[in-house]
């Protein structure tokens, strides 16, 4: 018998008892359907966090300063100190004493309120170096950032977050150009920072006021070098280790520290990449979870083929008894109900596929979550399918064919 | 009467030389056959008669190839069919046995010939020249009008001469009925009894096996068998 005609026998008896077929599909469809999308959405969290970390940089090291601790003993907390110099970060760029930082840019902030005629804003104003844009992975959506020259000079120059860009000047005119006052003094608005498309941190990425650590300085009247923070660029994602190493044996000669517990006291280094992992972890834990009961689903649904494979066996006792009298050897009939079990599983993975991949579209605007749909799960899922309907027909086709004709025939 | 008196017209299509079939349930034996010898010649019309529990059924299963002797041997158109195993079994059934069975045994959800050609298909046959036999066969039977029928559209009588058009299609060297009018009025008896007088007629080879002395007349030559042994083989009037 030809494998085409084993096929079309297969179909007929499928279609000859639609019913029953479609209800033995339905195990697998939504076997497959829920593998498919709760392996999506665990893959489109984990994307979404990974956007949104390397909208910030995934190169990137977060140097903070420790705490204060009051004469009364109340302690303020990371960041509260004043340990961090712009002597520290100008150390830390030394290429041979931190080989894998590619750059750095020192920050301070403080809010203040910005000035425009009758509008007022306030917002917080950075003060840093030409560095910032290349560490902060931030680019200009006009204008341009301030250079060496401004930053030696203390010159009287801002670049606006687009926020803050647009509380302050409304309407068509470009801010480049124009002047904002800050307690007074007036600055020049040379550039216009393009949207960080991220919200990871609140809205406050988009709404500051960048100006030179110099001018920073003399607006603030604070003549000491501290900073609040040191944004560093490690080489690579791979140096990134290296990088922490290098910058934490540096800061804890310069700071003359001793001990492992004196340093986190003095400052601390934070990397994206530990929120990256923690992040992947709980979503991998949560997929792993989900996937897991949706594989069981699927199990069940195989099951369900071999039930039903049974009872047609059963069912069409006399029907194999006839086949085998008019000449359809074991292996023919065994190849039969193989056949028509794995049409059954697979039809039912596909049915699966394409609701998973409706799924797909029609899930994020019910429940805001992205859904990631991978080419090697959809065709995992249908080779799945077609594995358990193989696998779940092994045992009734072989029972179907070690039946004797005779007996076949004869029972009713 | 000795099984051998007879002159047997034509090459011998079956050969059975002293067969036995032995049951076992558990402790218990029971030898069904028990020594049968028979012969049937090429183009003969010979009925099995006897009463139920007379090996009858068993010597059926061993002719159409359902089963193998437990001694003894089964010679088929010349080949030793009573060491084959199942797969071999099932060739030969499909090349050289057409079964015509009490219950007609068609698939319901198939149309008359796609009943027809199912003995076909296993024999690996193109689906064009399939058709074409399988509508022949159907014509040959006087159903040549009722080709795309299921078995439910058509009467008793009809269902089983598409059971004969599926046993003629693939012109096998035995056409073997199984009590073939047990299930049908005295009309439709008449109607299938004449067809296979027909195919006799037109030298086909037919065994029948019945415990009606009516319809075993019709043929050619009745075998009796009791209690597993053939006791009697006589030429009948039938049509010769």
């Amino acid at each position: 018998m030809r494998w085409w005609e084993t096929f079309r026998t297969a179909y007929d008896a499928i279609r000859s008892r639609r019913m029953r077929s479609l209800l033995t599909m339905l195990g697998i469809v939504i076997g497959i359907a829920s593998v498919i999308l709760t392996v999506g959405l665990g893959q489109g969290a984990q994307d979404q966090v990974k956007d949104q970390i390397s909208a910030l940089g995934s190169n990137l090291l977060i140097v903070s300063p420790g705490s204060t601790t009051s004469s009364s003993g109340v302690r303020g907390g990371f960041g509260s100190s004043t340990t961090l110099t712009l002597q520290d970060a100008e150390a830390i760029t030394d290429k041979t004493v931190a080989p894998d930082v590619k750059s750095v840019a020192p920050q301070t902030s403080t809010n203040a309120e910005l000035v425009n005629g009758t509008t007022n804003w306030t917002t917080s104003v950075v003060g840093t170096t030409t560095s910032w844009p290349e560490v902060r992975k931030r680019t200009l959506s006009s204008g341009r950032f301030f250079d060496e020259d401004e930053v030696t000079s203390a010159a009287h120059v801002v670049v606006l977050g687009p926020d803050t860009a647009s509380e302050l000047f409304s309407g068509p005119v470009s801010p480049v150009g124009q002047t904002v006052a800050v307690d007074g003094t007036q600055l020049t608005v040379i550039g216009v920072l393009a949207s960080s498309g991220s919200s990871s941190s609140g809205t406050s990425e988009d709404d500051q006021a960048v100006v030179p650590m110099t001018t920073a300085k003399q607006l603030t009247g604070s003549a000491d070098a501290s900073v609040s923070t040191i944004y560093v660029e490690a080489a690579s994602e791979h140096a990134l280790s290296a990088a922490y190493q290098e910058i934490d044996g540096l800061l804890t000669n310069l700071h003359g520290l001793t001990g492992a517990t004196a340093s986190t006291a003095d400052f601390s280094i934070s990397s994206q990449q530990e929120l990256v992992a923690t992040a992947n972890s709980t979503n991998q834990t949560l997929t792993v979870l989900l996937g897991g009961i949706a594989a069981i689903s699927l199990l069940v649904g195989g099951i369900g083929v071999m039930n039903i494979m049974l009872v047609s066996v059963t069912e069409r006792i006399r029907e194999i008894g006839l086949r085998k009298a008019l000449g359809a050897a074991p292996k023919v009939i065994r190849r039969q109900f193989l056949v028509e079990a794995s049409l059954l599983g697979l039809a039912g993975g596909i049915v699966g596929v394409v609701i998973a991949i409706v799924g797909a579209q029609v899930l994020p605007s019910l429940i805001d979550q992205p859904v990631s749909l991978s080419l090697l799960a959809t065709a995992g899922a249908i080779v799945t399918s077609l594995v358990l309907g193989i696998g779940f027909g092994v045992y009734p086709a072989s029972r179907a064919a070690r039946l004797t004709p005779i007996d076949a025939l004869r029972s009713e | 009467m000795s099984t051998s008196i007879l002159p047997t017209p034509g090459e011998p299509v079956v050969r059975l030389d002293g067969v036995r079939k032995v049951y076992r349930s558990g402790d218990i034996e029971f030898e069904a056959l028990r020594g049968v010898e028979m012969s049937i010649g090429h183009g003969e019309y010979v009925a099995v008669v006897g009463p139920s529990g007379s090996g009858k059924s068993t010597l059926m299963n061993i002719l159409g190839c359902l089963d193998v002797p437990s001694s003894g041997t089964y010679l088929l158109g010349g080949d030793d069919v009573s060491t084959m195993n199942e797969s071999q079994l099932a060739l030969v059934r499909n090349r050289r046995v057409g079964f015509v069975f009490q219950q007609f045994h068609l698939l319901t959800t198939l149309p008359a010939w796609r009943n027809v050609e199912l003995p076909l298909v296993y024999a690996g046959v193109e689906r064009a020249e399939r058709r074409e036999r399988a509508v022949r066969a159907l014509e040959r039977v006087g159903l040549g009008d009722r080709v795309e029928n299921r078995p439910g559209q058509l009467s008793g009588g009809q269902q089983q001469r598409v059971a004969v058009a599926r046993a003629l299609v693939t012109e096998p060297d035995i056409i073997l009925a199984d009590e073939p009018t047990g299930n049908l009025d005295s009309a439709s008896t008449e109607a299938v009894l004449g067809l296979l007088e027909e195919l006799h007629a037109a030298g086909r080879t037919i065994v029948l096996i019945t415990h009606e002395h009516e319809v075993a007349s019709r043929a050619q030559r009745n075998l009796t068998i009791r209690d597993g042994l053939i006791t009697a083989d006589e030429l009948v009037g039938g049509a010769a």
